[in-house]
């Protein structure tokens, strides 16, 4: 109870930010509740199950350019495009993840960096289509659900919470239920986990798929909320950025991604305040996270005062 | 294969380079038993059941479950048709809370009342006062408790013991021996061992295993007396 609680109640805090935030940080907040989305799916893969996987960029990309082209080369309407995306980043996941799953630790990052990257060439290759470099800024007209302007700034940020609470609520009830435990009990010992009859492929196969639709509604949200879908989001960037967001929140804490992102985003916008060289503050902030709290801020939290966390 | 064997494996041969593992061996399991395996270090007994368990595969031979050949298939389809495995080095979900490490096993079983069927098997083993401390800070001795309680929430045919008592103090042994003479009735148990006082008093059948072959086979009283028996483990 009191678990369902904490996590409507920082629902609700998101909700109540709206009408305090000034209009910068108004736009601020809808970037990183979408973003903290794609975080909870990597969460859900690597702070959950324990697969650590450096090709994540492959789902949200998957996600928006299925946003992206549905609107820009198939004419569709926003909401069937959304539910696009979402499906294209589950059957991305699936199709990389029946191949990258037969492998396993250090291989596994590999082959998920690898078909990450041949994600990457194939939008630069196609640029015609996608873009390419420069990717596709989508017409505000096909950013509209029923008569609501998704590129207006309150309908966006309810968007966005929307989807935020939905993805976090839905992530709290996967830990906590049947398949969470057989996740949490396949990064713990899997060798273990297959002698009470589990099947470690598919367990694994079923986070990568659960991690693949967040990632894609992540992309897919950002699409259309924020109007633009590029070849960047593809790279190795947005392969390695939710790991840190995901460390430095708390891997496997279901708060730990909204956190870390929102930590993240304002460290390097403040950092960016005073110096080109904010990447090396965000650097020091991962040194020092990784000398004295090395589970991450709500990891920390979880272990010294609030052992209830989940 | 015989009709009324539980599990029965024919010419089973597991070789690693030069070494032979598992040379051969024929065996056969009788329902409602506690069989013990026993050997000389290094006779192949642990490589045994690691294919009987699926966890190692099989070089030739073939293997019968419950009437059903199970040669081929992946470990966790063979604990699904009931055959568990405990393992030699505790396997525990350290980081889980006991109770999770329980639930583990008996969700795949139960759909309902989760949690009354995982603190019964707690009760069982005498965890159940613990369940919601964390396993790993167990003492090393519930930790095998707890190992056992997991094979059995998993309500096996067959639950094979990997040196359960290995590490344990006498008294421990004690209670162990009783656990085990409880679940008879209820699961066939195939106990590897290298407390011959424990494989005496428990056993229903024993096996020896030496060089990866079977050196005897009969009942307790049978292999006690065996001379080639006494040769393999006292150098003779």
């Amino acid at each position: 109870m009191r678990v369902w609680g904490f996590h409507l109640a920082v629902v609700a805090l998101l909700f109540g930010l709206q009408f305090v935030l000034p209009p910068y940080h108004f736009t601020n907040f809808a970037r990183i509740m979408v973003l903290a989305v794609f975080a909870m799916g990597y969460n859900i893969a690597f702070g959950v199950t324990g697969l650590l996987s450096l090709g994540h960029a492959l789902l949200l990309a998957a996600g928006m350019y299925g946003t992206g082209l549905a609107i820009s080369v198939l004419g569709w309407a926003a909401l069937p495009a959304l539910l696009a995306g979402l499906a294209a980043g589950g059957v991305m996941a699936l199709a990389a993840g029946v191949l990258a799953l037969r492998t396993a630790g250090v291989a596994f990052m590999i082959v998920t960096l690898m078909f990450a990257q041949a994600g990457y060439l194939t939008i630069l290759y196609f640029g015609p289509v996608t873009g390419g470099d420069e990717g596709l800024v989508l017409a505000q007209g096909a950013r509209v659900i029923g008569g609501v302007d998704l590129a207006a700034d309150t309908p966006r940020y309810l968007v966005a919470l929307a989807l935020f609470a939905f993805a976090l609520l839905a992530n709290l009830a996967l830990v906590r239920s049947r398949l969470g435990r057989v996740m949490v009990a396949m990064r713990e010992n899997e060798e273990r986990s297959r002698m009470l009859g589990y099947n470690p492929f598919a367990v694994k196969l079923a986070a990568l798929v659960i991690s693949g639709l967040y990632a894609g509604a992540a992309g897919a949200a950002y699409a259309v909320l924020f109007g633009y879908v590029g070849a960047s989001f593809a790279g190795i960037q947005y392969s390695i950025l939710p790991l840190l967001w995901v460390l430095l929140g708390g891997a496997g804490v279901v708060l730990g991604p909204l956190v870390g992102v929102l930590v993240m985003f304002y460290l390097i916008d403040l950092a960016s305040g005073y110096t080109t060289a904010h990447l090396l503050v965000v650097g020091l902030a991962l040194l020092v996270l990784v000398l004295f709290a090395p589970k991450g801020i709500l990891g920390s939290l979880r272990e010294r005062a609030w052992p209830w966390l989940p | 294969m015989a009709a009324m064997s539980l599990l029965s494996a024919r010419g089973l041969i597991r070789h690693f380079g030069g070494l032979r593992a598992v040379d051969g061996v024929d065996f056969d399991l009788a329902a409602g038993q506690i069989h013990a395996l026993i050997g000389p270090n290094g006779a192949g007994k642990t490589t045994f059941v690691g294919l009987l368990s699926g966890r190692i595969p099989v070089q030739s031979g073939t293997i019968w479950f419950n009437g059903q050949d199970i040669t081929r298939l992946p470990a966790h389809r063979r604990v699904a048709l009931g055959l568990a495995y405990t393992f030699q080095i505790t396997s525990i979900f350290a980081a889980l809370s006991i109770y999770d490490n329980v639930a583990l096993a008996v969700q795949r079983l139960h759909r309902r009342d989760l949690r009354a069927h995982s603190m019964a098997h707690l009760a069982r083993v005498g965890l159940k006062g613990r369940a919601d401390q964390v396993a790993g800070t167990l003492a090393y001795g519930h930790q095998r408790l707890l190992e056992i309680a997991m094979g059995l929430a998993l309500e096996p045919r067959l639950l094979i013991l990997d040196e359960p008592t290995q590490g344990l103090a006498n008294a421990e042994i004690d209670g162990f021996k009783a656990l085990v003479q409880g679940v008879v009735g209820q699961t066939t148990v195939l106990l590897i061992e290298h407390n011959m006082e424990v494989v005496m008093d428990l056993a229903d059948r024993i096996t020896v295993l030496d060089g990866g072959r079977v050196l005897a086979e009969g009942a307790p009283a049978e292999v006690r007396a065996n001379r080639a028996v006494q040769a393999a483990y006292l150098g003779g």
